[in-house]
């Protein structure tokens, strides 16, 4: 026993080991809140819906700012999960939780139950389904795809070309779609599409470099640190073009190749374009998941279908439910680090919570 | 064939599949920072000569980046070569040359384009 | 006005009324295309075995007025609600609305209603003071595309002729043009929406055609009120119908097809006007492209005369071409023969140009 620590804390130690926490969703939210505490000994349980973990990222094919690998990420972190000893349960959807004599039971659709002092939602989000701007004809012509079709090409391929096998000459790139939009009930930033543009831009000038490439944006909302210079490194060294104006429709031509239309909004005047593909920046959405997570217990969403926090400045990770968590995208759209820290954080708070804990003799 | 005078005016619409770029690439060759403007107007704000008139830096850059040359050469006249705007540009974009430039290259373009 | 959404449009569905309507007619087609309008009836009780009721007593939505700023819109407003009295009348709650600027302004004229109350007790009132009569509200309102693209299965079944040509046994390929005020308005008020609206493209397809998507097939066809009113203002209204032309010239289509009398009329003049500004056509050869409406095409393919029945010859652009394709059997010299072997005079030429010149 560490005899640096205050009999209090190793008290606590010793108690915390025999705690069960349950993590939904084996995204890397979820993969790091899990590793974290059982780092710190309790017994930790991922329960993950697809047949391995890793969530969305297992799709992408480069991060930004930065176009590191998305499999790096998810390696280093099934690492730290399988070292610190987590319970990884695959192929399991959970789809409720209800909480009795101060524990909860979670299950499935079939008959898999388990049993934990806390839970941390880490359900993730869902894709905007860009059919639904049909406007935009994704799903109908062939050359527009959204900006997660890219990555997916981006890493089965390695290229990008329209449908006709040729290399495009003209890429539009629509922000915004699915999001900052109330016709389609979303009236939220997605927050991570500007940069995924510019950064998936990059991406196409790099290995097409005769080919022109213009974003389409309302307003530019690079918070992060690094993303701003990406955006001049953009303008400066890849010539990408960015006018200000939402597309307000693409229709196919005879040669597969897409005229758009929307306004110079700087100009004040409406421009048309034609283009050989169309990527469209696709937003965040609450996963599908959220509303049957909700029904047996007290957890609520929030004006934008996302898990309700009790508070967001200092209680973000905190639900509605007592004892349980949210960690990463099922709270709000945000970037990996972000989702990373947010992650360590929801961890924490769960320790505190099972510290405290009085039904199970915490101080 | 009768012309009923029912296509004039023309449309409104940015063509931009068929604009001239002959000005715009010749500034872009010489004062490569002008890619990176973002139409703030931080230039337009600090103009003297847009103090009293209707004259528009900002709308110069636009101007230039959809071929507007016509305009851009009544509209360049306004300038008065102070400086200031290049003061401002939070881009740090030389826009005192890039409308030397443009100034410099529509008279070219007249020239040039005069039948011999 | 409900316009938000998280299913797609293009799976929207209307309320259309099965039976017993009261038909709205529209005022310019009566003069341009007044054929279509009779065989609407026509389809309605002979071959579908419809009830519907023709009032000779109603008169204009004064729509184009209204979207000209010339009506007010209190005017509007008492003349739909005298024709909603007219139909409470004669016992009907189904109307039958003949034309697209009537469509949106019966439907503006509800929503306002439902939205503001006081508006509505304003028009029953100048109603009552005009002409001493009370109105009821109509249980549904249909647009006569949607009551065709209802039955369009029917028709097909009742159909002497397929949109396929007679020789290669091709598909013929139709361009769709819905008027703005169809969906653009009041897209709940549709059948799939605005963007991919099935109502026309339902019909061509039950008929055996291919329906082509083209470019600028949401476009205005120019049609426009006061664009077109005004002779200063028609560069508007024929630029904005030259660049559907151009839109849908690449795709060779044999027909247009539109739901709305001005865009028919419109669409089909305008080539006439285009090939005399610009010297060619966009249907390739002399013609241009045939323009039919909902009820013109449904009559075709239920065998109807293209002459006496549907009066085809009105057209500027010959519709020849297309029964020829189809292989419709037709008499050339019945063209102007009139209903009764009546000679009802004919134009200098028809088609987009002269060929005496």
């Amino acid at each position: 026993m560490n005899r640096f620590l205050p009999d209090v804390l190793i008290h606590t130690t010793e108690m915390m080991k025999n705690k069960h926490v349950a993590v939904i969703g084996g995204g890397i939210a979820g993969m790091e809140a899990a590793s974290v505490l059982a780092r710190q000994g309790l017994k930790v349980t991922l329960v993950e819906k697809q047949k391995a973990t890793g969530g969305k990222l297992n799709d992408w094919h480069h991060l930004f700012p930065d176009f590191s690998s998305p499999g790096v990420v998810v390696e280093n972190l099934d690492k730290k999960t399988v070292r610190a000893g987590v319970n990884v349960v695959c192929h399991t959807e959970i789809s409720h939780i209800e909480r009795n004599n101060g524990r909860f039971e979670l299950s499935d659709q079939r008959d898999v139950k388990i049993f934990a002092d806390a839970v941390i939602v880490a359900s993730g989000f869902h894709v905007f389904d860009a059919t639904l701007k049909e406007e935009y004809g994704y799903g109908l012509f062939s050359n527009v795809i959204t900006s997660v079709d890219f990555e997916r090409r981006m890493k089965k391929h390695g290229k990008l070309l329209t449908l006709q096998g040729t290399e495009p000459r003209r890429v539009a790139i629509i922000h915004c779609v699915g999001s900052r939009d109330a016709k389609v009930g979303n009236i939220y930033c997605s927050k991570v599409c500007c940069i995924t543009g510019i950064k998936q831009a990059i991406e196409i000038n790099k290995m097409l470099p005769e080919c022109e490439v213009f974003c389409f944006y309302m307003d530019l909302r690079l918070y992060g640190s690094k993303f701003d210079s990406l955006y001049l490194e953009a303008q400066k060294r890849h010539k990408i073009q960015f006018i200000r104006g939402r597309l307000s429709e693409a229709a196919e031509r005879p040669d597969k190749s897409l005229q758009l239309k929307a306004e110079d909004t700087l100009q004040g005047r409406p421009l048309r374009m034609n283009v050989d593909l169309v990527i469209l920046l696709v937003g965040m959405e609450p996963a599908l998941s959220n509303s049957s997570l909700m029904r047996n217990n007290q957890m609520k969403p929030d004006e934008n279908g996302f898990f309700r926090s009790v508070n967001m400045h200092e209680a973000r990770n905190v639900g509605t439910q007592e004892g349980i968590f949210m960690a990463g995208t099922a709270i709000c759209p945000m970037a990996v680090n972000e989702t990373l820290e947010n992650a360590r954080s929801a961890a924490l708070e769960v320790m505190n919570f099972l510290r405290t804990d009085k039904n199970h003799g915490g101080f | 064939m009768e012309d009923f005078s029912f296509l004039n005016p023309g449309s409104r619409q940015i063509d931009f599949d068929n604009f001239d770029d002959r000005l715009l690439l010749y500034v872009l060759e010489y004062e490569p920072s002008f890619v990176t403007c973002i139409s703030c107007g931080g230039c337009t704000a600090t103009c003297s000569a847009g103090n009293l008139t209707n004259f528009n830096v900002r709308k110069i850059g636009l101007w230039l980046r959809r071929g507007e040359t016509e305009k851009l050469s009544q509209e360049i006249e306004k300038c008065m070569f102070c400086g200031k705007c290049t003061l401002v540009c939070p881009r740090d974009i030389n826009i005192r040359n890039v409308i030397l430039l443009i100034k410099k290259r529509i008279s070219e373009l007249k020239t040039e384009n005069q039948p011999v | 006005m409900e316009t938000k959404t998280k299913t797609r449009w293009s799976e929207h569905n209307k309320e259309i009324a099965d039976d017993h309507f009261f038909y709205l007619r529209s005022c310019i087609r009566q003069n341009f295309n007044p054929a279509a309008e009779k065989i609407f009836l026509s389809i309605l009780q002979k071959n579908l075995g419809k009830d519907i009721y023709d009032d000779p007593r109603h008169t204009t939505c004064t729509g184009i007025g209204y979207h000209a700023d010339i009506v007010p819109f209190e005017t509007l407003q008492t003349v739909i609600a005298r024709q909603f009295s007219l139909m409470a009348e004669k016992g009907y709650k189904n109307c039958a609305v003949s034309c697209i600027t009537s469509f949106g302004c019966y439907n503006e004229v509800l929503a306002t209603w439902k939205q503001f109350p006081d508006e509505m007790a304003k028009a029953g009132e100048n109603l009552r003071k005009a002409t001493g009569r009370e109105f009821e509200m109509p249980e549904n309102l249909s647009h006569s595309c949607d009551i065709i693209y209802k039955f369009r299965k029917e028709i097909a079944r009742q159909a002497r002729y397929r949109l396929v040509h007679r020789e290669t046994g091709e598909p013929l390929k139709i361009v769709d043009h819905i008027g703005c005020h169809y969906a653009k308005i009041f897209p709940e008020k549709s059948v799939g929406g605005s963007e991919y609206s099935r109502v026309l493209t339902g019909m061509i397809e039950a008929w055996g055609g291919e329906s082509v998507d083209y470019p600028e097939r949401r476009h205005c066809c120019g049609f426009g009120f006061r664009h077109y009113l005004i002779k200063n203002n028609r560069s508007y209204s024929i630029s904005n119908s030259r660049k559907k032309f151009v839109s849908m010239e690449p795709y060779r289509p044999d027909a247009i097809l539109t739901n709305c009398p001005g865009c028919n009329m419109f669409m089909d003049r305008w080539q006439y006007t285009l090939a005399q500004i610009e010297g060619k056509t966009y249907g390739g050869g002399t013609n241009g492209i045939p323009v039919l409406s909902h009820e013109e095409l449904a009559g075709l393919v239920l065998g109807y005369d293209p002459w006496k029945d549907l009066g085809l010859q009105m057209h500027q652009v010959d519709v020849e071409p297309l029964l020829q394709k189809i292989g419709i059997v037709y008499d050339p010299a019945q063209k102007f023969a009139g209903v009764n072997g009546k000679y009802i005079n004919e134009p200098l030429f028809t088609g987009c140009f002269n060929p005496h010149n």
